[in-house]
C-alpha cells in the first residue's frame, strides 16, 4: 500500500511539471487561437540559455535575467517575424509555422550553445524523506510549489490586472477586441513572453531533474495529450490534466509495465487521451464546439 | 505562344475530364515518362539513383498519403511513420512466413495491413475533430513504435532488433541492381499516383473535399461521414505502408522500427506543407524540394565556409534553415509549390505577353 | 401577382404535428404544426428569432424535436439524421451559403450527387470502366441543372472567388442535384440588389413550376413572399400564428402585431382610412 501511495505521488508530481508545460500552451492558445507547438522548444532554448550563461561565469541571479531577456526578444521576434505576417491564415496554417519554428529553435538553441548534455543544479536536494510512512522526494515537491505559485500569480493577473483582462478579452473574440481599442499585437507580444518565461520555469525544473538535453523537448511533447485531457482553452485544464496523466502513467507503468514488457511509458498517456477523448471530445473542461450551418 | 489552348476545343465530357486536357500537357508528360523510365536506367549514376531518386520516389509516395489524410480529407495526422512501419513489418511477416507469395503481392499486403490499423486509429475521427485529433495519430505513432520494438514475433525474435530485408525477385528475375530497384520503385509509384489522381477526382475525392470543407454541411447534403473519413485513413495508410514497405526493401535494405519514428512522420508532413496541401503533384515536387535540400545546403556552405565548421554545427544550420523554410512557405505561399507551379503554367499560357 | 392554377398541388407531402423543440430552458418552437401539399410553395416567415431557421433545421433533420411528429412522403418519424433525410428527397440551402470553398462549381454541384453514385473505391481508382460512364451520366445531369441555372460560364471556378448573388445559385444548383421532392431554401435572397432577387424569384418559380418540386423557403421580403407563395405560415417566439394564402396572412392583425408591434387605435384609424 505504502509503494502504491510512493507511485502515485511520484506520478502526481511528475504531471506537476507536466503541467508547467501545458500551461505555456494553454496561454498562447487562449490568448492568441494559436497552438504553439514550440512550447517544447522553448523550454529546452530556455534551460539551454540559463546552463549555458552560467558557464560562461555569468552569476545566478544574472544569468537568470539574462534568459528572461533572451526570452523575451525570442517572443517579440515570433510575433514579429512569425505570426504578424501569417495573420489572416487557417489555424491549421498558424499550427504548421510553430512547427517550423520548432525546427528553428532546436537549431538555433543547440547550434549557439552546443548539444552536449548539460547539468543544472537549481540547489534543491533531491534526498526523500518520509511524510506518514510514504517516501516523497524533495524537488518534485519544491517543483510542485513553484507550479502551484506560478499558476496563482498568473491567475491573478488575468483576473486583476487591466493587461490580464485585455488577454482574456482576446481569447474570447479578436475582432471585438480590436474593436475596443485593444491593441491586439502588444496583448501576443506580451503573450508570448510570459509563455516564454513559464517555458524557463519548466526547463529549470525539467533540467533539474533530466539535465539539458536534447530530449527535454520530446517530453514537452508529452504535454500535448495533458492540454487535450484539460481542454485546450483551460488552465485548470492543464494542471489537472497534468495531475492526471502523470500519475496514470507511472501508475501503468509499475502495474501493468511488466506484463507487457515494459516501456508503456511512450505511448501511455496518449492512448489514455484518446479514450477520454471519446466520451467527451472537448476534454474536461474546454469549451464544447457549436457548429452551427 | 507555345502553351496555348486556343483551338483546343472539347465536345466530349470524356475529354473534358480528362487528367491533363491540354494537348502540350500531354506531351510533356509523356516525354517526362520516356526520361524516367528509359534514359534514366540507361544513363544516370548510381549515385543520382539510389542517393536520390528512389528516396525521393518512395517519399513522394508517402507524401502523398498524408497528402490524401491532411490535404484531401482535413484529417491531421503525425501517425505517418507509424503507418510506414506497419507496412514494412507487414510485407517481411508475409516474406517470412510465406515465401510462395509473389513480391508485389507482399507489397499489397503490407499495405492492406497499414490500410487496416490505420481505420483503427482513424476510428476516433468521428467523434473527435481539428487538432484534437493529433492525439489519435500521435498515439498510433508511439504505440507502434512500441509495439514492433516490443513484441519479438514482428522482428523474428532478432537480438538486435533490426532485421535485414530479404532478397527482392518478380517472375524470377532478381531485383538487386540500382537501376532495377529503381525501376521497380517507379513502375509503382507512377501507378499509385495514377490511382490517387483517379480518386480525387471521383465521387471518393468530392466526399473528402467536402468533408475537409465543411463537415456539416457535408452531412446534411448526405454525404455519409463514417465511410468518407474511414476510406481517407484507410486510403492513406495503404500508400504509406506500401511506402514504407519500399523504404524497407528497395531503401534500406533492412526493416527497422527507428527508420519510422515520429521525425520521420513530420518530414513527410513537411513535405506535404511545402509541396502543397491537396495535390497529387505537389506531394512529389514537396517529397524532392526536401530531398534535394540538405544536398544543396551542404555544397552552398561548403562553399562559403570550406571546412572551417564546426562539426555538429551543420545539422543544426540545417534544422535551423529547414524550420525557416517552412515559415517561409507558409508566409510566401501557404498553397506550397504546387500553386507556384500552377502560376507559373498561366504566366506561360500568356507568354510573351504580360496578360 | 402570379395566379396558381390550384390543380397541380397534390397531396401532403409534408405534415408538422405538435413539434417541440427546446435548447437547454429555451423553447425554440412551441407546438407547431402545418402542413405542405406536393408541388406547393410555402413560405415561412416571421421576426428575427422566431424559429424559422429551427423548425427546416428539424425538417431535414439536423434537429431533432423534443416531441411531436415529422411526417414526409408517407412516413412518419420524430427523429431523423440528415443523412436519412437528404436520401429520402429533402435538399436544402443554407442561410450562410454552405459551399465547400475549395473546389469549384462543377464539383460543389457534383457533391450534390454523391448519394447517387454507386462506384466502389477500387472501380474510382482504376476510373476506366464503370465509373468514367458513371461519372460522365451524373455529369450530363449535372450540366442541365448550369444550364437551367444559367451558370455554364463560372462551372470551373473555385466557389470562393465568386461572389454573393452567384454563390447563392451554385448552393441552389447544388441542392437541386439531389433531384428532390422537397426544397428547403433558407433566406435566399439575403444579401441580394433588386436585380439578383427578380433573378432568384425566376428560377425558384421555374423549379417549382418546371421540375415540379415542393418549395419551403424563409423569407423576409413581403413582395417576394406575396409573389412567390401559395401559403405563408407566420412564427413568432417560436409558435404559429397564421397559416393561408399570403392575402389572408397580410391581413391577419396578430401578424402585423408581431411584426409592427401592437397597433393602437390611431394606427387602425389610420389605417382604415388609408
Amino acid at each position: 500500500m505504502q509503494f502504491f501511495f510512493e507511485v502515485l505521488i511520484g506520478g502526481l508530481l511528475a504531471g506537476v511539471m507536466y503541467s508547467l508545460v501545458a500551461l505555456g500552451f494553454v496561454l498562447i492558445f487562449k490568448a492568441s487561437g494559436v497552438f504553439n507547438f514550440a512550447q517544447g522548444a522553448m523550454v529546452l532554448f530556455a534551460a539551454l540559455t540559463f546552463v549555458s550563461l552560467e558557464e560562461r561565469g555569468l552569476p545566478r541571479w544574472l544569468a537568470l535575467a539574462a534568459t528572461l531577456g533572451v526570452m523575451l526578444l525570442l517572443a517579440m521576434a515570433i510575433e514579429r517575424l512569425v505570426l504578424r505576417p501569417l495573420v489572416n491564415q487557417p489555424p491549421i496554417s498558424l499550427f504548421m509555422a510553430t512547427i517550423g519554428l520548432t525546427f528553428c529553435i532546436e537549431g538555433m538553441a543547440q547550434g549557439v550553445w552546443g548539444s552536449v548534455v548539460k547539468g543544472l543544479e537549481l540547489g534543491i536536494p533531491d534526498t526523500p524523506f518520509e511524510v506518514k510512512g510514504v517516501l516523497v522526494s524533495q524537488f518534485d515537491l519544491a517543483a510542485a510549489l513553484t507550479a502551484g505559485l506560478l499558476v496563482a500569480v498568473l491567475a491573478l493577473f488575468f483576473q486583476f490586472t487591466r493587461v490580464g483582462r485585455a488577454l482574456r478579452a482576446v481569447a474570447d473574440d479578436h475582432q471585438a477586441a480590436l474593436s475596443v481599442g485593444i491593441p491586439l499585437r502588444h496583448i501576443w507580444g506580451v503573450v508570448w513572453a510570459v509563455a516564454g518565461a513559464v517555458a524557463l520555469v519548466a526547463g529549470l525544473l525539467w533540467g533539474a531533474r533530466l539535465g539539458v538535453q536534447f530530449a527535454l523537448s520530446v517530453i514537452a511533447l508529452k504535454a500535448l495529450p495533458v492540454m487535450f485531457l484539460g481542454g485546450l482553452t483551460s488552465i485548470a485544464g492543464a494542471i489537472v490534466g497534468g495531475l492526471l496523466v502523470g500519475a496514470s502513467e507511472k501508475l501503468a507503468e509499475v502495474y501493468i509495465g511488466p506484463a507487457l514488457g515494459g516501456g508503456i511509458e511512450n505511448w501511455f498517456a496518449y492512448v489514455v487521451v484518446l479514450l477520454f477523448l471519446l466520451v467527451r471530445p472537448e476534454g474536461l473542461f474546454g469549451e464544447k464546439r457549436i457548429d452551427r450551418v | 505562344m507555345i502553351y496555348r489552348e486556343a483551338g483546343q476545343f472539347r465536345t466530349t465530357y470524356r475529354a473534358d475530364q480528362r487528367i491533363f486536357p491540354i494537348v502540350q500537357d500531354r506531351v510533356v508528360v509523356a516525354a517526362l515518362l520516356l526520361v524516367a523510365f528509359v534514359v534514366v536506367p540507361l544513363f544516370a549514376s548510381e549515385y543520382l539513383i539510389t542517393a536520390l531518386l528512389i528516396q525521393w520516389l518512395i517519399l513522394s509516395l508517402a507524401t502523398l498519403g498524408l497528402n490524401i489524410l491532411t490535404g484531401y480529407a482535413g484529417q491531421f495526422s503525425l501517425g505517418t511513420g507509424g503507418f510506414m512501419a506497419v507496412g514494412a513489418f507487414a510485407t517481411y511477416a508475409f516474406r517470412l512466413r510465406a515465401p510462395a507469395l509473389p513480391l508485389l503481392l507482399d507489397f499489397a499486403l503490407g499495405g492492406l495491413c497499414a490500410a487496416a490499423v490505420g481505420v483503427v486509429f482513424g476510428l476516433p475521427s468521428l467523434r473527435i475533430r481539428g487538432l484534437y485529433l493529433a492525439v489519435s495519430t500521435l498515439a498510433a505513432q508511439f504505440f507502434i513504435e512500441w509495439l514492433l520494438t516490443r513484441v519479438g514475433w514482428f522482428t523474428n525474435y532478432s537480438a538486435s532488433g533490426v532485421i535485414s530485408a530479404q532478397r527482392m525477385v518478380i517472375a524470377g528475375v532478381p531485383i538487386d541492381t540500382p537501376a532495377r530497384r529503381y525501376l521497380l520503385v517507379l513502375s509503382i509509384a507512377a501507378v499509385l499516383a495514377l490511382a490517387a489522381k483517379n480518386l480525387v477526382r471521383s465521387r471518393t475525392g468530392r466526399a473528402w473535399m467536402a468533408v475537409r470543407d465543411m463537415d456539416v454541411a457535408a452531412e446534411v447534403i448526405g454525404i455519409p461521414m463514417l465511410r468518407t473519413k474511414l476510406s481517407a485513413f484507410a486510403v492513406s495508410s495503404f500508400y504509406c505502408g506500401v511506402a514504407g514497405a519500399l523504404w524497407a526493401y528497395a531503401f534500406l535494405g533492412t526493416v527497422e522500427p527507428q527508420a519510422f519514428d515520429l521525425d520521420r512522420s513530420f518530414l513527410v508532413l513537411t513535405m506535404v506543407i511545402i509541396g502543397g496541401t491537396g495535390s497529387v503533384l505537389g506531394s512529389f515536387l514537396g517529397a524532392g524540394f526536401i530531398v534535394l535540400f540538405p544536398i544543396v545546403l551542404n555544397q552552398f556552405l561548403h562553399g562559403l565556409f570550406g571546412e572551417g565548421l564546426r562539426p555538429g554545427l551543420l545539422p543544426n544550420i540545417q534544422l535551423f534553415v529547414f524550420g525557416s523554410l517552412i515559415i517561409f512557405f507558409l508566409i510566401v505561399e501557404p498553397h506550397g509549390l504546387a500553386r507556384l507551379w500552377q502560376i507559373a503554367k498561366e504566366k506561360l499560357r500568356l507568354w510573351p505577353f504580360p496578360h | 401577382m402570379v395566379t396558381v392554377p390550384r390543380q397541380r398541388i397534390g397531396d401532403v407531402l409534408l405534415r408538422l404535428e405538435g413539434v417541440n423543440l427546446a435548447f437547454g430552458g429555451v423553447k425554440a418552437l412551441s407546438q407547431v404544426s402545418f402542413e405542405v401539399r406536393e408541388r406547393e410553395v410555402c413560405a415561412i416567415i416571421g421576426p428575427n428569432g422566431a424559429g424559422k431557421s429551427s423548425l427546416l433545421n428539424i425538417i431535414n433533420g439536423v434537429y431533432q424535436p423534443s416531441s411531436g411528429s415529422v411526417l414526409f412522403a408517407g412516413v412518419v418519424r420524430r427523429a431523423m439524421r440528415p443523412h436519412q433525410a437528404a436520401a429520402s428527397g429533402i435538399a436544402r440551402t443554407f442561410q450562410n451559403i454552405a459551399l465547400f470553398k475549395g473546389m469549384s462549381v462543377l464539383d460543389n454541384i457534383m457533391t450534390g450527387r454523391n448519394l447517387m453514385m454507386r462506384a466502389p473505391l477500387l472501380s474510382q481508382a482504376v476510373y476506366w470502366g464503370p465509373a468514367q460512364r458513371e461519372e460522365i451520366a451524373h455529369r450530363r445531369k449535372v450540366e442541365e441543372i448550369i444550364d437551367f441555372l444559367q451558370i455554364e460560364h463560372i462551372r470551373k471556378t473555385p466557389v470562393g472567388r465568386l461572389p454573393y448573388g452567384l454563390q447563392k445559385r451554385v448552393e441552389l444548383a447544388r441542392a437541386l442535384a439531389a433531384e428532390p421532392r422537397l426544397l428547403l431554401l433558407d433566406e435566399p435572397m439575403a444579401g441580394m440588389n433588386v436585380e439578383e432577387k427578380q433573378d432568384m424569384c425566376r428560377f425558384i418559380l421555374d423549379v417549382n413550376d418546371e421540375l415540379g418540386v415542393t418549395v419551403v423557403l424563409i423569407e423576409h421580403d413581403m413582395a417576394v413572399v406575396m409573389d412567390l407563395a401559395d401559403r405563408v405560415v407566420v412564427l413568432d417566439y417560436g409558435r404559429k400564428i397564421a397559416d393561408g394564402p399570403p392575402d389572408e396572412v397580410r391581413r391577419n392583425p396578430e401578424v402585423v402585431a408581431a411584426y409592427l408591434g401592437v397597433a393602437t387605435d390611431a394606427d387602425r384609424q389610420a389605417v382604415g382610412a388609408g
